[in-house]
């Protein structure tokens, strides 16, 4: 298992939209992917959960990965959220 | 009756009001045996109303562009949500109840979990839910979704709209939208903005059926909504809306067109503005350039002198924006009258004839250095020309000339780059209009102040209302005046203009022209009415 953190920039925070391109790449890995915020943790290849836990601008997110091609779903999901959140 | 609500769309409508009714989805609980088949419908269903919400995408992606119809490939996304795929159909498995239910309980828990959160951007996505929901039972009802728009084109009344709700409208028969609820970030605001109507959100109407069919009017100006308005209201608001359409008719005709006469003689139109913010309204007039840019709003809004650096800025901001069209600056004009604290200027009986304006700066040459400091520098990043306000004397611009020579010195020396930019005076004392021959051999261009001309050449302080009908701007001693300039100018190769009210002044468009005038500089929202004026002059023909 991998992980890593990031401090959310966008000013809405992670917002319907992000959340869904967050999943579409999430899914495109066949290992596990979970995110948590504070204590609060989902399931990040599901878009409801994502947007549950209301994470806004300068919260800090645990994105975790664990299973095949975690190196890879790492690289990948750290470059979305610096491109996009 | 009259109600308030937020605009988020100006203009006026005015028809009759329609009720956006949801459609009352009547889902009752049935017992279902075959829970497996059940399931499956819900699937076929989800895919069929995946479907759709590609249609609408494609539909929304050319109606309100890629960033606004991204919701419906949100929705998509959350049809696909094993979270809420595995709620609906654990119900079916588990209670043994037909689809519909499930999909109307799950999507009513899921609101409830947005509704509850404190973001105020995530509580507003509980209604997104609700519609997917929706869209699934449209799906296994078969019934359509959305409501049929009758008619007449009508004011829509909503509680809210969701986005596919917003998107499945036929837009030739909505007149205004009309809201309770809804933010300026809704998708209703979004598409009345794209569609150009007025809108108005968060108006507080208790019972929106009893408005069904009555008249109603949206001003999206002052964020009123009326309803059954009295014959007095109604006839103001049908004379604005009349204003306001052949506004837009104007704006369509003459955008793009050329400012030429029917005999082929064309002419400048620049427009006058006082401030970084006016230069949205230029360019949305049409106007070709700026024609007069009073640089004062940056030393009337500060606490002291601004800095090169904030003049530069602010006038580097507006050459770039114009985007190489001209852009004419005016160097600081107050006196007395209109001034700082900490100019320090003292009260004067007569400031239409004190201390102020050029006056000021050659005598004050540090301040004044400035300003053209940043001027020369701002003028590398676009096309900048420079006018100086109440010349009297041919010394005046010999000293000003003097300090641009240092001005442009100092920036070789620093390696700053400048382009060499047009000069200008402003003609606005009848001492200027006498030797405008002299100071034509001296600068580039002219631009007749026609307000301050006329109150220096009648002898009428325009503050003394006891004088108004004395006032008068077509006096024949301001018309030889403006023939003598634009000669005078001519003759030594200056292009010469009017930047006072005067050209804005329809009844002298055709004499401007005849003049030989080379541009008029009007208030922003003038362009398009004396660009009309010229398209219909034939100066071939006898004036009539």
């Amino acid at each position: 298992m991998k992980e890593f953190k990031y401090v959310i920039k966008d000013k809405e925070g992670i917002h319907a939209r992000p959340a869904g391109l967050f999943v579409k790449e999430a899914s495109a890995y066949p290992c596990t992917v979970t995110i948590c915020k504070g204590d609060k943790e989902t399931d990040a290849k599901r878009i409801f959960g994502i947007m549950g836990l209301g994470v806004k601008c300068g919260e800090e997110i645990t994105v975790k990965v664990n299973g095949e091609k975690e190196e890879e779903a790492m690289a990948a999901l750290s470059k979305f959220l610096e491109e996009n959140l | 009756m009259v109600l308030e609500g937020k605009s988020v769309f100006g203009g006026i409508a005015i028809g009759k009001l329609s009720v956006y009714g949801k459609k009352d989805r009547q889902v009752k609980r049935i017992k279902i045996s075959d829970t497996e088949a059940e399931a499956e419908r819900f699937h076929s269903a989800r895919e069929k109303a995946k479907e759709q919400l590609t249609v609408l995408y494609e539909k929304a992606l050319k109606e309100v562009g890629e960033v606004n119809a991204m919701i419906f490939e949100v929705h998509k996304m959350m049809l696909d949500d094993l979270d809420y795929i595995e709620s609906v159909t654990n119900m079916i498995r588990s209670q043994e109840v037909n689809a519909e239910f499930a999909a109307a309980t799950t999507g009513d828990n899921f609101a409830g979990m947005f509704s509850a959160m404190e973001d105020e951007y995530m509580r507003e996505r509980a209604a997104d839910v609700r519609d997917i929901s929706n869209r699934i039972i449209s799906v296994l009802q078969g019934t359509a979704e959305g409501k049929e728009l009758g008619g007449e084109p009508s004011i829509l009344l909503a509680e809210d709209l969701a986005p596919s709700e917003t998107v499945q409208l036929d837009k030739s028969k909505v007149l205004s939208f009309v809201t309770k609820k809804g933010s300026a970030n809704s998708h209703t605001a979004i598409l009345a903005r794209t569609m150009n109507i007025p809108a108005l959100i968060g108006v507080d109407l208790e019972k929106l059926e009893e408005a069904e069919g009555k008249l109603g009017i949206v001003d999206g100006y002052e964020g009123k909504f009326y309803i059954e308005p009295d014959g007095e209201t109604l006839s103001r608001y049908k004379k604005r809306k009349e204003e306001d359409e052949q506004k837009k008719r104007l704006l369509q005709e003459l955008k793009g067109k050329e400012n030429v006469t029917l005999d082929g003689k064309k002419i400048e139109l620049y427009a006058n503005i006082g401030g970084v913010a006016d230069v949205a309204n230029v360019l949305a007039s049409d106007a070709g350039g700026i024609g007069l840019f009073r640089s004062e709003f940056l030393f009337l809004e500060s606490e002291d002198y601004p800095s090169e650096e904030t003049q530069f800025g602010a006038y580097k901001k507006v050459a770039e924006n114009m985007a190489g069209k001209k852009v004419i600056i005016r160097t600081l004009d107050i006196g007395a009258d209109k001034q700082a604290d900490y100019f320090g200027l003292e009260k004067e009986e007569n400031p239409a004839m004190g201390y102020r304006a050029i006056r000021i700066c050659l005598d004050r040459k540090d301040m004044f250095k400035t300003q053209l400091r940043a001027l020369y520098r701002a003028s590398y990043y676009g096309t900048v020309a420079v006018m100086f306000p109440m010349i009297i004397s041919v010394r005046e611009v010999k000293q000003i000339k003097e300090l641009i020579a240092e001005v442009k010195a100092e920036l070789d020396q620093e390696k700053i780059p400048y382009k060499d930019m047009e000069i200008g005076i402003m003609i606005e004392t009848p001492a200027a209009v006498m030797i405008s021959d002299l100071l034509a051999k001296e600068v580039d261009f002219f631009s007749i102040g026609t307000n301050d001309l006329t109150q220096y050449t009648l002898a009428i302080d325009r503050q003394n209302p006891k004088l108004d009908n004395l006032y008068d701007s077509h006096h024949e001693a301001i018309l030889r005046m403006l023939k003598m300039v634009a000669d005078n100018g001519h003759k030594e190769g200056c292009w010469v203009g009017v930047c006072g009210e005067l050209g804005a002044d329809t009844t002298l468009t055709e004499t401007f022209l005849r003049m030989g005038f080379d541009e008029l500089s009007v208030t922003p929202s003038m362009i398009l009415k004396v660009r009309d004026k010229i398209r219909k002059l034939d100066l071939g023909k006898c004036s009539g």
